[in-house]
């Protein structure tokens, strides 16, 4: 080395040494993005691909119309020929994956009549005029819905 | 042997290498893809024979608030207020003053709604179910830093729970405020579609209870899926469709006066 | 919590947006890099464009601007729901997304921008003080010069050039630094308080007057507990810039209100509202009345009267803490009062600070003034004036 590039050396040392920390840095930070990025991150878009099948493994709560009818065929049977057949039975019952899982470890449950109809028929402003509305205090003066309605064929008295 | 034998073979060996390193490559990559697609979880679902999409009939929706409460038992939402993955919206229209409906959504409808109003006001009064909308140029995917929240290539926009960092900015950026922060986890949650039931050939637990089947899911890429009637035969919108956020939950009846 | 937060809805908000999402440390955020991004860019006025008035303030300024990018992180990682996931950002930043550009512009500026702007300056007396201590003290300098003790002429005069290229790219990273987190407001199509392409500049200018206002006040404050000088022409000629920023600040910021009022769109009878009642101390009085229109009007005076010395001192400490108090209520009034009304613009909410919580007001308070704590030390290590370094 000359002396002209010793003391060049020697002047800009201090900045060489700084820019060796910076290396060092950068190269700490891409031997973390080769570790620490996630299994399957990009394979898809810019997201973990097995998020997608996270989002799969969630448990059921709400088993479904079709599930109802391989015991109960009789109520379904019924009730698909009154007014209340597009309703599901889990729309009254509950969530019933359990049950129909296993029907002997949890029961449905059989809701209140007095509670549950008026969810849907009682009288108000915003409901559309399809639905049959009634002020269910005037209309049954205190006695249970069910006590004139079945709720599975409520066309029969 | 001479040079250019030896130049010749090498050069052979290269190209050769080289394609089944490349092929090998591509191969590996589309089977990413096929594994992707079909997870042994739900084995016969494919993602690509999918895009997802929700109808909803306010002239349907009686307000009995069945949605709400099927989607927090569902999911697993927490029950205290304001925090909703769907929520029904009921608005009292007086006169012609679209720009001041009346609007109340008491505990987001999961408990039905009281009756406030009197009978016969001459006001006109509606429920509106609202959810994600599963955008198609989602907002909230836009703004994720860390890519914790994304559009599946179904067209369920989703949301990572083990990699998102509660930054909230996701829940700034949608303009239907369908997202909060879950109190337990702290991360972000919102309407994930039922995912793990429409996967299984299930509805979506909100359709599942929907009395009138206001709500109805839809599959814009099955060619025999009602949506395609739907759509067709009503007059439908989307919410706020000045945003252009290629919202893919289409309501049939919704008043000007829908927020 | 929750049954308070719900007695206090006004109207209807859609049930997810009763509860605020962003805090009083999300105010903090841009009023912390607001102030790194001012007090670097009055440095760059010396170094740049070689306003030698300003020059007793040059390492204060730099030092100041360290001490608050220091800091600045805090808020955030306080206000993250996972703060040990904010590694995500530096592996897969969503260039899509303005918040992803945090991490990378953070360390570009600290690291790049000042980190080597100060060692540069500083260098000579770094080594200067390490060849004249001993023990523990001359390890740490010795450390800081990373172990080079040449300060001839020659490595003087790149360091020199150096720093002053580092002072020129560090004029636009500041911006860069403050105005993506105009963006991250200014992008947000669904909230109307916030979308404007007007944001990042509002937000870099009143950045800037915050910035200057804090490096005047630090350097009369400084020098007074070092019993120092303060230099007339110094603090005359911050004061006049002081001013002229806040003009076109003042200007933009107008700019922006009279557009809605004009337009009148959507989401402006909500937003009016709102700004007369909910917003309208914090707003009204504390930022424009007391926060802008007081201190213009006072730094307005020296350039149209004679004032003495002790007068025009006094009016720059005074016009100085209502700058930074005005422009602190303007991010107040940015973040907290684009959550305050309902994307329905049907109604709104409140904020419920708590105060020893996570988010609350004691953690907003330490941070404030945890960067003068820094500050404190770093004047002690790195003296800004020269004669009270030890000299070879």
């Amino acid at each position: 080395m000359s002396d002209d590039d010793k003391g060049l050396f020697r002047n800009t040392q201090h900045l060489l040494r700084m820019a060796g920390i910076f290396a060092i840095g950068i190269l700490i930070f891409v031997v973390m993005r080769v570790l620490f990025v996630p299994a399957g991150f990009g394979r898809l878009g810019h997201y973990r691909a097995p998020a997608i099948t996270d989002n799969m493994a969630k448990p059921i709560s709400y088993a479904g119309r079709d599930a109802c009818g391989a015991c109960h065929g009789d109520i379904v049977a019924a009730r698909a020929a009154s007014k209340h057949a597009i309703i599901g039975c889990e729309a009254c019952h509950g969530p019933l994956a359990k049950h129909a899982a296993d029907p002997r470890k949890t029961k449905a449950v059989k809701p209140k009549a007095a509670a549950l109809c008026p969810v849907c028929h009682e009288i108000n402003v915003a409901r559309p005029k399809f639905i049959k509305q009634v002020n269910s205090a005037e209309h049954s003066g205190g006695d249970a819905c069910d006590s004139c309605h079945q709720p599975h064929t409520p066309d029969v008295m | 042997m001479s040079d250019s034998t030896i130049d010749k073979s090498r050069r052979e060996l290269l190209l050769q290498g080289g394609k089944f390193v490349f092929l090998t490559g591509i191969a590996a990559s589309a089977w990413e893809f096929v594994l992707a697609g079909t997870p042994e979880l739900a084995p016969s679902y494919k993602s690509a024979d999918h895009w997802w999409a929700m109808t909803i009939d306010i002239e349907k929706c009686i307000g009995c608030g069945g949605c709400v409460r099927a989607c927090k038992a569902e999911n697993n939402v927490p029950l205290e207020p304001f925090y909703f993955r769907t929520w029904v919206e009921r608005y009292h229209v007086k006169g012609e003053d679209l720009e001041h409906p009346q609007v109340d959504t008491p505990n987001g409808g999961y408990d039905g709604f009281p009756e406030i109003y009197p009978p016969e006001d001459g006001a006109k009064s509606f429920f509106v179910p609202k959810m994600c909308n599963h955008c198609a140029h989602s907002p909230c995917v836009q703004v994720c830093p860390v890519g914790a929240t994304f559009e599946a290539p179904d067209g369920v926009v989703m949301v990572d729970s083990s990699y998102c960092l509660g930054c909230r900015y996701c829940v700034q950026a949608c303009p239907y405020g369908c997202r909060y922060i879950h109190p337990k986890t702290n991360t972000v949650d919102k309407c994930s579609l039922c995912y793990h039931r429409i996967t299984k050939g299930l509805t979506t637990a909100c359709c599942e209870t929907c009395p009138t089947s206001a709500r109805t899911l839809g599959d814009l890429k099955n060619p025999k899926d009602p949506i395609h009637a739907f759509i067709r035969d009503h007059k439908v919108q989307v919410l706020k469709p000045q945003m252009a956020t290629g919202s893919k939950t289409y309501y049939n009846g919704l008043d000007g006066s829908v927020r | 919590m929750e049954q308070t937060i719900l007695a206090h809805v006004q109207g209807f908000m859609y049930p997810n947006e009763m509860e605020l999402q962003w805090s009083i440390l999300i105010v903090l955020y841009p009023y912390l890099t607001g102030l790194v991004a001012g007090a670097f860019i009055l440095a760059s006025l010396e170094r740049v464009f070689n306003v030698e008035a300003v020059t007793p303030t040059y390492r204060l300024a730099l030092l100041t601007a360290l001490a608050f990018l220091l800091v600045a992180p805090l808020p955030l990682q306080l206000h993250l729901g996972h703060p040990e996931r904010s590694l995500e950002m530096y592996l897969t930043p969503h260039t899509q997304s303005a918040m992803a550009m945090f991490g990378f512009v953070y360390l570009w500026y600290l690291m790049a921008v000042l980190v080597l702007e100060i060692w540069l300056d500083y260098r000579k007396d770094i080594v200067l003080t390490a060849r004249n201590s001993t023990g523990l003290k001359q390890k740490l300098y010795k450390a800081m010069s990373l172990g080079v003790d040449n300060i001839s002429e020659e490595s003087l005069r790149i360091d020199e050039k150096l720093g002053r290229f580092l002072t020129i790219i560090g004029i636009p990273s500041a911006f860069l630094l403050h105005g993506y987190v105009g963006f991250i407001f200014g992008s947000i199509k669904a909230n109307p308080w916030w979308s404007t392409p007007l944001m990042p500049i509002v937000f870099l200018f009143s950045a800037i007057v915050s910035g200057i206002a804090l490096v005047m006040l630090m350097y009369m404050v400084v020098s007074w507990f070092t019993r120092r000088e303060i230099s007339m022409n110094c603090v005359d000629t911050i004061g006049r810039y002081l001013l002229y920023a806040f003009i076109i600040d003042f200007t933009l910021e107008m700019l922006d209100l009279i557009h809605r009022m004009y337009e009148a769109d959507e989401s402006f009878q909500s937003l009016d509202f709102m700004v007369q009642t909910k917003l309208f101390t914090s707003q009204v009085l504390i930022q424009i009345v007391f926060g802008t229109l007081v201190p213009i009007g006072f730094l307005a005076m020296p350039q149209l009267l004679k004032l003495s010395e002790q007068a025009r001192k006094g009016i720059y400490l005074l016009a100085g803490s209502l700058t930074l108090i005005g422009i602190f209520a303007m991010r107040w009034n940015v973040v907290i009062g684009g959550q305050l009304f309902s994307k329905s613009f049907l109604g709104y909410t409140t904020y419920k600070m708590g105060f020893a919580t996570r988010e609350g007001l004691l953690p907003a308070i330490i941070l404030l003034v945890l960067p003068f704590v820094i500050l404190w030390v770093l004047v002690k290590l790195l003296p800004p004036w020269h004669d009270e370094s030890a000299e070879a």
